[in-house]
């Protein structure tokens, strides 16, 4: 059931349009990052959530509640709520920081006492820094408290405002760490505000990219990675990222390389002069159509020779193939598991369209690690890698 | 210094005890009126300019000149002269409160709003106390003006130390000017250091006992 629904947003300040009717349904239990450049709207979205601001038009609905004709205080309580800048109260110790909440909607003193010691273990710290001050603590541990002070009232649903921003990139990845881990085992909704792509396609289950007020694209982030909507999306996401990625989301059909082939009609005699002049040891046979058949190495040729046999009669059926749209991560699985050196790509119709070598991962993986900027001219470089991979 | 006393010890008491009796009820309607004012005007701040700026104003006013225009509004004695001396009592601790709360972090204060605080718990709970040190220098700078100047409210027939000064300077005595201006500064001192005091336990612990 859609936990939090929000139509046609808009929220203006003076003449320029914030956030421009953003719509959006959230489940109970996703991870929603909304990421985007500054002034993109995405905070003054999140904190429309709980009314911390006030949509010029549009509605909010939790569990199909109009937001709007609630008290805004007790909404407030019922959303977890997580800054940049921590916001631990200075004169109140870590225990009263945690049960901030709980005392508000005055759950007796011992009820807040377990809770506290609940989160603080759930924070990861120790039982006894409940008695000391914010102060105490350093800026890891303070958000970490700043993290479960938002879950101590069993809040369903979590803002977080690019909360691990101040933090260096060894803490922040243990908080994303923390806050990962307690999505995934309490099952709570997360609204995350970050201009971090890193930390975007870390956490999110679904990403919110913004820019001028306006949603540019709501997908997961694999889908994010594999087709970005425009340009923005493409530069937000980073040229490095994008080649980072490719491993996983990149196709077969995109990096298999010309194949060596004759035809099932052919004689031995042609087919040993093609092996000769392309300096390999296998062919790949299709039919006159350019369908894939099988392939024939030189040992059948040499069995063969002189036989008046065609490269049909003498060919091994019983080839592997992928398809052109297959991931590429699988295609590498398959070869390194089974000990191919190289694996033949067809089309939907059969049609071989190229091959996947070794040299071909070769190239992946130096593509991956060195970046696309200094790889060797690619112009010439396949036709000789495979040739001497099959050879 | 013996002699002094004992011509005039009962009179000193008494005259003592007016004055604190004074600057006190001055002080304490300053602060009951002060603090809540500061506090509102942080919530409505198109008017704390002006606000502000009026209390300024009649902080210049000369205080021979207050204490007198207070006589046709209330007679002479000790009336007028807490009024003239709550009004002086006004400014530093208005101003005070108002920096005091404006200062405090506005991050504690979208934290205790985004956690479902009223904006009266918000004040109670988390500015007010952010705000207590800048206050009560404020209140401790007040208590040591209106000491000084309940001497004056002698002049309209208030009593109290100043009593002792204006006699003196009527009658060319300096044991008398002394004799009330010294107990003036000592109780000034006392109070400031009472005040200090406060300020200290008012001043929200951020540390551990020890650490």
């Amino acid at each position: 059931m859609t936990l939090l629904k929000m139509s046609h947003l808009n929220k203006i300040y003076g003449g320029t349009k914030a956030v421009d009717d953003f719509n959006m349904e959230i489940e109970k239990g996703e991870f929603i990052c909304f990421i985007g450049t500054s002034g993109s709207g995405k905070t003054t979205t999140m904190r429309m959530i709980n009314r911390m601001l006030h949509q010029t038009s549009g509605t909010i609905e939790i569990n199909g509640e109009d937001i709007a004709k609630m008290d805004p205080v007790k909404l407030r309580r019922k959303i977890g709520y997580v800054i940049q800048n921590v916001g631990l109260m200075p004169h109140m110790t870590i225990r009263e920081n945690i049960v901030l909440v709980p005392k508000l909607l005055k759950w007796p003193e011992e009820k807040r006492n377990e809770k506290a010691k609940e989160m603080i273990k759930m924070a990861e710290l120790p039982e006894d820094y409940l008695d000391r001050y914010p102060a105490e603590l350093s800026g890891g541990q303070q958000q970490r408290i700043g993290v479960v002070r938002a879950l101590a009232a069993d809040q369903d649903i979590i803002l977080m405002d690019e909360p691990f921003g101040a933090l260096d990139p060894i803490t922040r990845e243990s908080l994303q760490d923390l806050v990962k881990d307690l999505q995934e085992r309490l099952g709570k909704t997360f609204i995350f505000v970050t201009h971090d792509m890193d930390e975007a396609l870390t956490l999110a289950t679904r990403i919110v990219i913004m820019s001028h007020g306006k949603q540019v694209q709501v997908d997961t982030p694999d889908n994010i990675l594999r087709h970005p909507a425009n340009e923005f999306v493409e530069s937000l996401i980073g040229q490095d990222r994008l080649i980072q990625a490719r491993p996983s989301i990149t196709t077969v059909g995109q990096v298999a390389t010309k194949a060596v082939s004759a035809r099932e009609s052919q004689t031995l005699k042609e087919a040993l002069g093609e092996m000769h002049n392309k300096r390999v040891d296998t062919l790949l046979v299709t039919d006159d159509d350019g369908v894939l058949r099988g392939f024939v190495g030189i040992e059948q040729i040499n069995q063969y020779y002189g036989t008046g046999k065609e490269i049909g009669d003498i060919m091994d059926k019983n080839i592997f193939y992928v398809k052109e749209d297959s991931v590429i991560r699988d295609t590498v699985e398959r070869i390194l598991k089974r000990g191919f050196k190289n694996v033949p790509v067809i089309d939907h119709d059969h049609h071989l369209v190229g091959i996947v070598t070794r040299a071909t991962l070769v190239d992946m993986v130096y593509d991956a690690l060195w970046g696309e900027s200094d790889k060797p001219e690619k112009a010439d470089q396949p036709d000789k890698a495979e040739a001497g991979d099959q050879a | 210094m013996i002699a002094f006393f004992q011509e005039f010890g009962g009179q000193l008491l008494l005259k003592t005890w007016q004055h604190i009796y004074i600057s006190a009820i001055a002080l304490f309607l300053g602060v009951i009126v002060a603090i809540p004012l500061g506090v509102l005007l942080t919530r409505y701040k198109r008017i704390a300019g002006f606000t502000i700026g009026l209390a300024s104003v009649l902080q210049t006013v000369p205080a021979m000149a207050l204490l007198a225009m207070m006589i046709p509004l209330f007679g002479i004695g000790a009336l007028p002269a807490i009024v003239a001396l709550f009004i002086y009592s006004l400014l530093p601790i208005l101003r005070n409160t108002y920096l005091g709360m404006e200062n405090v972090d506005p991050t504690l204060r979208d934290a205790a709003k985004g956690m479902g605080m009223s904006n009266l718990q918000s004040i109670m709970r988390v500015e007010l106390r952010m705000a207590a040190p800048v206050i009560m220098a404020g209140v401790r700078l007040s208590a040591t003006y209106v000491i000084a100047w309940t001497a004056l409210a002698s002049y309209i027939g208030a009593g109290g130390l100043g009593d002792f000064i204006f006699n003196g300077l009527n009658l060319y005595r300096p044991d008398l000017i002394l004799g009330g201006s010294i107990p003036v500064i000592i109780l000034a001192l006392i109070v400031d250091f009472l005040l200090g005091r406060l300020e200290l336990l008012l001043t929200p612990r951020t540390k551990q006992e020890g650490n």
